[in-house]
């Protein structure tokens, strides 16, 4: 679930340090500095992603932790030292921020996850998912809804398609949203909700994007955390992940941006 | 969260019994058995000692899915995979647990020594009675610790079930995923409440389990 580290670590602390060295004699000169950044597990591909676009262009080293969303925010308000948090949902950084520890106005929606049925089967999953209707299946993987938005977000669907109560006893639970994956990818359940971001990396069985309209926006909001409060870096990643450029990036990993 | 209790204890209870038909044999012919398959065979039991529980889950996950080796004979009994089902619980916990069973078993066995096998064969005992009636009592030391390890270690199983079991209630949400639950939403309490009674609990039976065994040592000493 929790990839390991991009192994181009060193060379990025080299470049970083040619970049010392480059820029070293000038009179304001541009230091580089190692940040930690604390990743939903659902945002791993697009963060690498990020990471290594911002790196190259500033000098300055990410250091990425994966985790689920709520370990994260356990792991923080037990002293855990991340600069910066991308979380998977809206409400974790504003409760970091209402325990003081995020930095106040520092919080705002860098991705909208957007909900996907998937099967491992080609054909299983119709355009119009009425395959939620007929039930030839016996398991449906979706996130814990308790604590992964995504499988909250699947549960309101589920709900708003009015067949919560027919499916409910086929129900199986990933930890998070990767765990669901793997659930779907392994066979063992023959469909389940998942994000569409995660569908468009493997391209493979059959899908349908679950209309907006469904359930309430997975708004994915990023934070400065008050261990990153004098970091320079922590602050340039979070502003580069608002340009453009990055919003392109995070759009073409399947989500949405806020205006 | 209230029917995860008697879940985790119906898991652990019946995963130990089922290692002891298994486990004990097992331990003999490992105790016994001569030749450099006897390593090979200790040291893949010996796996899941060193190998993470969620690795673990993950190969059960794809061996009793519907891809897996065993999916013609799950056809054949109607199922579409173990996963998410107590049965394949069971399955996983045997797997996680054998370790623990077999090798304070097979020590047992080993401090026995050959002698009083021998001995029992020599007086014209059939080799079933020698192992039920003399073996057996020797080794019992051994068995009821790898009993009590098995039985405490299926009741903590966290990752093997995380990967395998779904979290459905009544069915295969035992207790260290409640708890788990209970972290993730920030319900500490619950969880506190939950793990320290977890622990008392083990502490007790590990307890009663011992004192009777030191009071049985006594008794034939």
């Amino acid at each position: 679930m929790t990839l390991p580290r991009p192994p181009s670590r060193r060379q990025l602390a080299m470049l970083a340090a040619l970049g010392i060295v480059a820029f070293g004699l000038r009179p304001a000169p541009a230091r580089a500095e190692e940040t930690s950044v604390a990743v939903a597990a659902d945002f791993t591909v697009p963060a690498k992603r990020l990471a290594a676009a911002f790196e190259q262009k500033t000098g300055d080293t990410l250091v990425l932790s994966f985790a689920a969303s709520g370990q994260i925010l356990a792991q923080i308000t037990q002293g855990a030292p991340y600069a910066v948090f991308l979380s998977a949902d809206a409400a974790r950084p504003r409760k970091l921020a209402a325990m003081g520890l995020a930095v106040p106005g520092s919080v705002f929606t860098y991705a909208v996850g957007r909900l996907a049925l998937w099967s491992a089967q080609p054909g299983f999953v119709d355009a119009q998912g009425q395959v939620l209707q007929t039930g030839h299946f016996t398991h449906l993987a979706i996130a814990n809804p308790q604590s992964a938005p995504y499988g909250a977000a699947a549960v309101q669907a589920l709900k708003a398609l009015g067949v919560y109560a027919a499916v409910a006893p086929k129900l199986v639970t990933g930890e998070n949203i990767a765990q669901a994956y793997q659930f779907i990818a392994s066979g063992n359940a023959e469909l389940g909700f998942v994000a569409l971001s995660e569908v468009l990396q493997d391209k493979s069985g059959s899908a349908w994007v679950v209309p907006q309209s469904l359930y309430q926006p997975i708004m994915q909001d990023a934070a400065l955390l008050k261990a990153g409060e004098d970091d320079p870096a922590a602050r340039a990643f979070l502003a580069y992940l608002q340009t453009p450029e990055a919003r392109a990036i995070i759009r073409g990993y399947g989500y949405g941006t806020t205006p | 969260m209230p029917a995860a209790i008697p879940l985790t204890l119906e898991l652990a209870g019946l995963s130990t019994a089922l290692l002891l038909l298994l486990g004990v044999p097992l331990a003999w012919g490992l105790a016994r058995g001569r030749g450099w398959w006897v390593e090979a065979l200790g040291a893949v039991i010996a796996l899941p000692l060193v190998l993470p529980p969620t690795v673990l889950g993950f190969y059960l996950l794809i061996l009793l899915g519907p891809h897996g080796p065993l999916a013609p004979l799950l056809a054949l009994a109607g199922l579409h995979t173990l996963a998410f089902s107590f049965t394949g619980l069971v399955i996983g916990s045997v797997v996680c647990s054998l370790p623990f069973m077999v090798q304070p078993v097979r020590s047992a066995f080993a401090a026995i020594g050959s002698a009083p096998w021998e001995a029992a064969l020599t007086l014209r005992a059939a080799p079933w009675d020698a192992f039920v009636f003399v073996i057996l009592p020797l080794a019992r030391g051994g068995i009821v610790t790898g009993a009590i390890l098995s039985f405490a270690h299926t009741l903590g199983e966290f990752g093997m079930v995380l990967m395998l079991g779904g979290d459905i209630p009544g069915k295969t949400e035992v207790l260290s995923i409640v708890i788990f639950n209970d972290v993730e939403t920030l319900r500490w309490p619950e969880a506190g409440a939950l793990a320290a009674g977890m622990a008392v609990f083990s502490f007790g039976v590990i307890l009663v389990t011992l004192r009777a065994e030191a009071r049985m040592a006594r008794l034939r000493a």
